[in-house]
């Protein structure tokens, strides 16, 4: 028994089985990202003034990792071009180079931009108690100009014992240069270029804290739809890049030599889902590190 | 070009003597592979359509009486609260943990734990799987004449993400602290902070088990839901255009559209809930929360009205993935016990298009206690009402359907029939629902448990039992006992009548659903219906479920003794003219012994000058047919 039209098109629909599920398929996933986006959207909207962090991420490093997914879609089509053509050399090479694209965007993301984040701290002053902070906040200075009100000091903490340890008083924050300098007027906008935090260090009393975390996921409502949305969509790439390996692998040259276009089609298939995957990376660019 | 043709395309198998070939030998060749699989390879891993639907079938069914059986020992403590449980009491309280029923009686939290179960179970274990995976699997490729669904492997996959989602959602019933407690839709801030006692361990719980579980569950629907429409669209046999589908296929190819596009934002929020349990984030607990006297210490600004939001946009169209295929098993059978073609068919078809898409612009009209806002809430109570003209098309067909038929009344059809005016009643009473200045009284009481019950229990379910009737002689060859069937279908009718239409009066006196102790600590509004209050009437409705349970024995008996002892039929037994009744019964792995071309509508029954009452799709059309389509299509009829 065998299945009709796994790798020519049926006459009347003009499509081949697997290209009808795979848009099948992305068309459930915009509706999963979608509901991921609608949280942040409703989220973001129905934060305080002030509450919503602007200017963590690092926008360089992000504008990179924006530029090889994209290279990577690229690299993609021309695999699937040059199959189409039955080169299968230039096929193997642009496949490597979009494996390897791949592969760079998850290091970049999960080796470099994480970690610096799990590493990083802040704290969130109580509402009654932000005047004692104004040196760090510059509150004042902030609604002169109609700006939304700060609530938060960051940066490293150099007594990290304290987060876990309840008879600590205070923490010591070598505070992000927005509160070393918070009446400067660069600092009213987000940086655009990553500055790590200066030696000066705030001391903050923990019974004048709201909340207080290192940037992890259970930070605020902003890090938590970053990690998730960007864990998905690396969940996603990850997905790509071992369906790549697998059509890249001589086990995939014996499809090609028993029937080149049935490659072809499978590499057009995952081609489709991986522009998916760049296209959602396109709304979380801008949406996370520079809105 | 039909399917033959492609498949002369495929890489040739060796014992195919060539593309030239008729698909007879193919067919049989394969058929002949078939045989000598070892067991598990047939049964437990099969690839093949038949026999995952048959999976499903058996696993939904098995989960819909568990499911079931919660809600026969919830009928306890709401007839008799506080007492303790004869015979197995005692003996449920070891199995369920110290915490469920010590000294054989019940606990508010287990009792909340079986109520959140019974919903989960019943909808996503029972009810999907049965309706839509298990008489899809089956039926759809058959109906179509396909060989089977077009990824084979996936459907299998399909198959075992249920299965492990059911098995996870199980195991949670044994870690401590019980199944989840925060009912079926796991409201936040509820469910994210439930059992979070000292000994809350991050996974083995019951809330986030019942949160992985479900991705599972959702992982199986949307495989499967990309199957069915895949295959519906490409491996249709050739002449089988649109029009001529059968309705339970277009039933089932709308109800997959629900699936594939309402689950993926249940499937975000699952992530985000889990999210919130185990990574500690906030995404539906607002700031400044207090539970049990103290802060909650977490970073706040979340909404608990996002989950509720994201619930329902899946919650609502998933009450038309439960009717749709309820529906179009019913229209199988009507026509068929009818001898006459469907009322309707058209209308039918764009009646369920229309359903479909309206059903994702009606969620929030379970929300209207939220205080979403009067613009909001005008606008979904406009879509719910517009919502109604579809489904009473359908409904209005159905019963257009029976008019002048020389109707056989044999089980499929005795349930095919009960459903109408049950599903009507469930119907009818939603409608004061879908108002929300009427559900501002209404709601959260047993006035809402009796209108969807209507609609899912005698409705779905009764489709369901007359699907199995039904489809029996097809999977196995023989037909299931109509006496038994018989003695099945009475005392279920009657004994669903007395459950649910007494809740409807519980609702109207005031009693809240979620009450553990039926009523009775609290003062409703002590008006006396046929000399019961709203709290004593829960023992008359307990006794009917608790008889309902017994009057299912018939049939569980007659499904596993008719597969041996079964009456003896051929390919068609009941006179039918779609094309799963051309197979052999059962049909071999993949389907037909000739490829099957359709020449007609899927209801040509009782055409006038013939010698039979039934015309079969695969029959040419003969001169005079001819003609008479150009005389009725010269009429304007359709």
């Amino acid at each position: 028994m065998e299945i009709p039209y796994t790798v020519t098109a049926r006459p009347d629909t003009g499509l081949w089985n697997a290209k009808v599920g795979i848009w099948l398929f992305l068309a459930s996933e915009v509706m999963l990202f979608g509901g991921l986006f609608s949280a942040y959207v409703f989220l973001r909207l129905d934060a305080e003034p002030g509450a919503w962090p602007h200017g963590l991420l690092n926008v360089p490093v992000g504008t990179m990792n924006t530029a090889i997914l994209i290279a990577s879609s690229v690299t993609v089509v021309l695999a699937w071009a040059a199959l189409k053509m039955r080169r299968y050399r230039a096929y193997w090479w642009y496949m490597l180079v979009t494996i390897l694209c791949g592969v760079i965007f998850l290091v970049v993301k999960l080796a470099y931009e994480w970690p610096q984040k799990f590493d990083h701290f802040g704290a969130v002053i109580k509402k009654d108690k932000l005047e004692k902070y104004e040196k760090y906040l510059g509150n004042h200075h902030l609604a002169e100009h109609g700006l939304a009100p700060r609530m938060e000091i960051s940066g490293h903490l150099h007594n990290k014992e304290a987060l876990n340890d309840p008879n600590a008083k205070e923490y010591e924050i070598a505070m992000d240069p927005v509160n070393a300098d918070p009446t400067n007027p660069a600092m009213d906008r987000p940086h655009f270029l990553y500055v790590p935090p200066t030696d000066k260090i705030a001391t903050v009393e923990k019974e004048d804290v709201e909340y207080a975390n290192m940037f992890l996921p259970k930070h605020s409502a902003y890090f938590a739809s970053y990690f998730t949305i960007t864990g998905l969509h690396g969940a996603h790439v990850l997905g790509g890049v071992l369906v790549f390996l697998y059509m890249w692998l001589p086990v995939s040259k014996k499809v090609y030599k028993r029937n080149p276009e049935h490659l072809a089609n499978r590499v057009e298939v995952a081609g489709l889902f991986w522009h998916f995957v760049d296209l959602v990376w396109i709304f979380v660019f801008p949406l996370f590190y520079l809105l | 070009m039909d399917a033959s043709s492609g498949l002369a395309t495929q890489p040739e198998h060796p014992l195919t003597p060539g593309s030239g070939a008729t698909s007879d030998p193919h067919h049989d060749d394969h058929g002949h592979d078939h045989h000598e699989l070892p067991f598990w390879r047939k049964y437990i891993i099969s690839t093949d359509h038949k026999v995952i639907g048959i999976q499903y079938g058996i696993s939904g069914l098995i989960f819909l009486f568990f499911g079931f059986s919660l809600m026969m020992l919830m009928r306890w403590q709401l007839a008799y609260p506080g007492q303790e449980l004869p015979v197995i009491g005692n003996m449920l309280g070891h199995l369920f943990g110290p915490g469920s029923m010590p000294d054989g009686k019940m606990t508010p939290e287990f009792y909340n734990s079986l109520g959140a179960m019974h919903g989960t179970i019943m909808i996503f274990l029972g009810i999907v799987p049965i309706a839509f995976a298990a008489f899809g699997n089956f039926v759809v490729p058959l109906q179509i004449g396909a060989p089977d669904m077009t990824y084979p492997k996936i459907n299998m996959a399909s198959y075992q993400a249920f299965f492990v989602g059911g098995v996870v959602m199980l195991i949670s019933f044994f870690v401590p602290g019980g199944a989840a407690k925060g009912g079926w839709t796991s409201y936040t801030p509820l469910a994210v902070i439930s059992d979070k006692g000292p000994t809350y361990d991050a996974f083995w719980n019951g809330q986030t088990l019942w949160l992985v579980g479900f991705i599972f569950l959702i992982t199986s629907s949307l495989l499967g839901a990309v199957n069915f429409i895949a295959t519906i669209i490409q491996l249709r046999a050739k002449g089988m255009t649109w029009m001529r589908l059968p309705f339970f296929v277009w039933a089932q190819f709308v109800t997959a559209f629900l699936l594939l596009l309402a689950f993926p934002p249940l499937e975000s929020a699952v992530v985000m809930q889990l999210m919130d349990r185990v990574a500690g984030t906030s995404f539906f607990l607002p700031s400044g929360l207090v539970v049990n006297g103290a802060a909650l210490h977490n970073s706040g600004g979340g909404s608990p009205l996002l989950w509720q939001h994201l619930f329902w946009f899946l919650g609502h169209p998933e009450v038309y993935v439960l009717i749709l295929p309820g529906m179009g098993i019913v229209a199988e059978v009507i026509a068929n016990n009818t001898r006459k073609p469907l009322w309707g068919y058209k209308s039918l078809v764009f009646a369920a298009l229309v359903l479909g898409f309206l059903s994702f612009i009606v969620w929030a009209h379970h929300m209207w206690l939220t205080g979403m806002g009067s613009v909001v809430s005008a606008f979904f109570q406009t879509t719910t009402m517009i919502i109604s003209i579809p489904s009473v098309i359908i409904l209005s067909a159905f019963f257009i359907s029976l008019w002048g038929g020389s109707i056989r009344f044999n089980t499929p059809m005795l349930f095919a029939t009960a459903f109408l005016p049950m599903f009507g009643i469930g119907g009818l009473t939603g409608i004061p629902l879908a108002f929300n200045s009427a559900d501002l009284y209404l709601h959260d009481t047993y006035y809402v448990i009796a209108h969807f019950h209507y609609i899912v229990a005698p409705g779905t379910i009764f489709a369901v039992f007359a699907g199995v009737y039904f489809w029996y002689p097809k999977a196995t060859g023989r037909r299931m006992s109509e006496f038994w069937g018989k003695v099945h279908f009475w005392p279920s009718l009657i004994c669903m009548n007395v459950i649910f239409l007494p809740m409807f009066l519980q609702g109207m006196l005031g009693m809240h659903r979620r009450w553990y102790d039926g009523g009775q600590g609290w003062n409703l509004s002590g008006e006396k219906v046929w000399g019961l209050s709203g709290f004593e009437w829960n023992t008359p409705i307990s006794i009917a479920a608790w008889t309902m349970g017994l009057a299912q024995i018939p049939f569980i008996i007659n499904f596993f003794w008719s597969m041996k002892r079964g009456e003896k039929v051929d390919i068609n037994p009941w006179h039918a003219t779609t094309l799963e009744w051309t197979a052999p019964s059962p049909p071999p792995h993949g389907n037909f012994t000739t490829t099957p071309t359709v020449y007609r509508g899927p209801y040509e029954y009782s055409l006038p000058g013939r010698e039979n009452d039934f015309t079969m799709q695969t029959e040419p059309l003969t001169d005079s047919d001819r003609k008479a389509y150009e005389a009725a299509a010269a009429a304007g009829v359709h």
